[in-house]
């Protein structure tokens, strides 16, 4: 379990994260929520050791992710930043490969192998593999990135909007994968979305961040609801019930 | 393909030149062409393997470390800090041994490099061609201190001719710090996956639990390592850092496991086709190695760019 204790985190004299606490629950998508610079990234950056907190600690199992060697930590907590700066040139393969590095530092041995196939088989990717990654589409290299994370093979899958530049059909497919990595391999999924309903769709648990600060923290019935919604984005948020989905109906709200 | 054509232009430029050698007069140990063959040819061609291997896996490196294609000793100040580097002993420690001048160009080249590489993190606005300009400007800077330091000590033309990039002057006992850049390349290539995790970022690279700032300072002093060995004995090979690399790139991609054994021969295959032309176009006399790479290299870099600027921002 991941516990997220009293973190402060501010960039000159903006505080971005600002007294956070919270657990992370596993085996269960959690999904950040919050209007823009509520720090979501932030948090997920301090939590992945990505970023150094000012104050306050990240707990994995009671230990300080800090103090936790690199490698340790990187066979446990795997983090996936928005990839659209990538542009190095690996093939499909070439980058799932890497996931292994915590384990082999680069010589693959059969065992090695045996996870890049599963990663591979597991996103559909293993006839692109051969493939380089500028010739794939954005939907299509992203399911790469995460296949990556897969071979990894971490209980801990953290992902910073992952569905950023893909269309409707992509976004889908993305979210079923990250919840079949939880129901059926039995990860912890996190994830920082902007859009409201699929994270109101897909996830378990909703964290919701507002100005640096934990505003909502709950099982998703709990936190998609108008009421606790206004508080998280200051607009009147009707929600409807569709096929057991709830469904934030704001694109005309009037206040 | 690349090793036979190393090995074919090799024999070229080992028979060619002002003397007319022919392979049976070195049956005869006691020639006058095994002499010149030994002390001359010889140590031109390993200089000049060396030389454009070195320069392309410091290229490479650079490249990858950076995260942008057109980043290479010449584009980010290493070789004008390396300059730099000897002039200031040449001016102001003049009883400094070859080693000591040999270590004073290094650490100018390291932290020249270093400079660039913090310049790049700050900077908001990274386009692939604007990362280069700014290291040009940055270069031209160090130069401009160079030729003025030069100029008041009125050393401007021993300088000159000191960096002129040619392979003219190399004969056995002339050349030998060159094979430092061994040991470098090696260490570079042991280094390959954690460069190339390294490329991919740092958040990347600090996912996969790699020390991302020890693997940059390793990257960096092996790039400075090669840089001060080539230019302290053949002088400035421009172009050739930039080049090689983003056509192995090409075809082979950017796993540095892959690219680095090919970005070795292509060097090497790139500064011996440039040294034969040098040697032939004006025979017997010969022109300036380096000539003739700028005038080759800037012409596939121009291409490269009209072509390419798409590809380096992928």
């Amino acid at each position: 379990m991941i516990e997220i204790k009293r973190l402060s985190k501010s960039f000159g004299k903006k505080t971005v994260v600002e007294d956070v606490t919270l657990k992370i629950h596993s085996k269960a998508i959690t999904s950040f929520i919050g209007p823009n610079g509520a720090g979501k990234s932030t948090l997920l950056s301090m939590v992945s050791r990505l970023l150094d907190a000012d104050t306050g600690e990240v707990l994995l199992d009671q230990s300080n992710v800090k103090k936790m060697k690199s490698d340790a930590f990187a066979k446990r907590v795997a983090i996936l930043k928005q990839a659209n700066h990538f542009n190095i040139r690996l093939t499909v393969r070439e980058l799932v490969a890497f996931g292994r590095y915590p384990y082999s530092k680069g010589r693959l041995n059969a065992e090695d192998h045996k996870f890049v196939d599963q990663a591979l088989d597991y996103m559909n990717l293993t006839d692109m593999q051969d493939m380089f990654l500028d010739e794939l589409s954005g939907g299509q290299k992203q399911r790469a990135f995460i296949s990556m994370v897969i071979a990894q093979d971490t209980e801990y899958i953290l992902l910073d909007e992952p569905l950023n530049n893909l269309d409707m059909k992509h976004s889908v497919q993305i979210m079923k994968i990250l919840r079949k990595l939880v129901d059926e391999l039995g990860k912890t999924v996190v994830i920082v979305l902007h859009d409201i309903n699929f994270a109101s769709v897909y996830s378990d648990r909703i964290v919701a961040l507002k100005n640096g600060r934990l505003v909502k923290d709950g099982p998703t019935e709990e936190i998609i609801n108008s009421e606790s919604l206004r508080e998280v984005y200051d607009m009147h948020i009707p929600v409807q019930v569709q096929d057991g989905c709830r469904i934030c109906v704001y694109f005309n709200s009037h206040n | 393909m690349l090793i036979v054509t190393v090995i074919i232009l090799s024999v070229i430029s080992l028979f060619i030149g002002a003397i007319d050698i022919k392979p049976s007069h070195l049956l005869n140990w006691e020639s006058l062409e095994t002499q010149i063959f030994l002390i001359s040819r010889l140590p031109r061609l390993l200089a000049i393997i060396l030389a454009g291997a070195g320069m392309g896996i410091a290229g490479l490196i650079m490249q990858s470390l950076s995260r942008n294609k057109f980043v290479s000793p010449t584009t980010a100040g290493t070789l004008d800090a390396a300059k730099l580097g000897i002039i200031i002993s040449m001016i102001f420690f003049t009883g400094l041994s070859y080693i000591g001048q040999i270590l004073f160009s290094f650490a100018f080249a390291l932290i020249g490099t270093f400079i660039f590489m913090q310049l790049l993190e700050r900077i908001k606005f990274k386009d692939a061609v604007f990362v280069p300009l700014i290291g040009i400007m940055y270069g031209n800077v160090i130069g401009a201190l160079s030729t003025f330091l030069a100029y008041e000590a009125n050393i401007l033309q021993n300088v000159d001719a000191f960096f002129q990039g040619s392979f003219t002057l190399v004969v056995s006992g002339r050349y030998e710090l060159l094979y430092v850049a061994v040991p470098a390349i090696i260490i570079a290539y042991i280094y390959a996956n954690k460069f190339t995790v390294a490329g991919m970022g740092e958040d990347f690279a600090k996912n996969l639990g790699l020390s991302y700032r020890t693997v940059l300072n390793i990257g960096l002093i092996i790039v400075a390592i090669i840089t001060t060995t080539v230019i302290l004995t053949v002088g400035v090979i421009p172009f050739l850092g930039l080049i090689v690399p983003n056509l192995v790139s090409l075809y082979l991609g950017d796993n540095l496991r892959k690219t680095i054994p090919h970005t070795i021969f292509m060097g090497a295959a790139f500064l011996l086709f440039c040294d034969i032309i040098s040697r032939l176009i004006v025979h017997p006399y010969e022109i300036p190695v380096n000539t003739t790479v700028a005038v080759i290299g800037s012409v596939i870099f121009l291409i490269m760019l009209f072509r390419g600027k798409a590809y380096a921002q992928k």
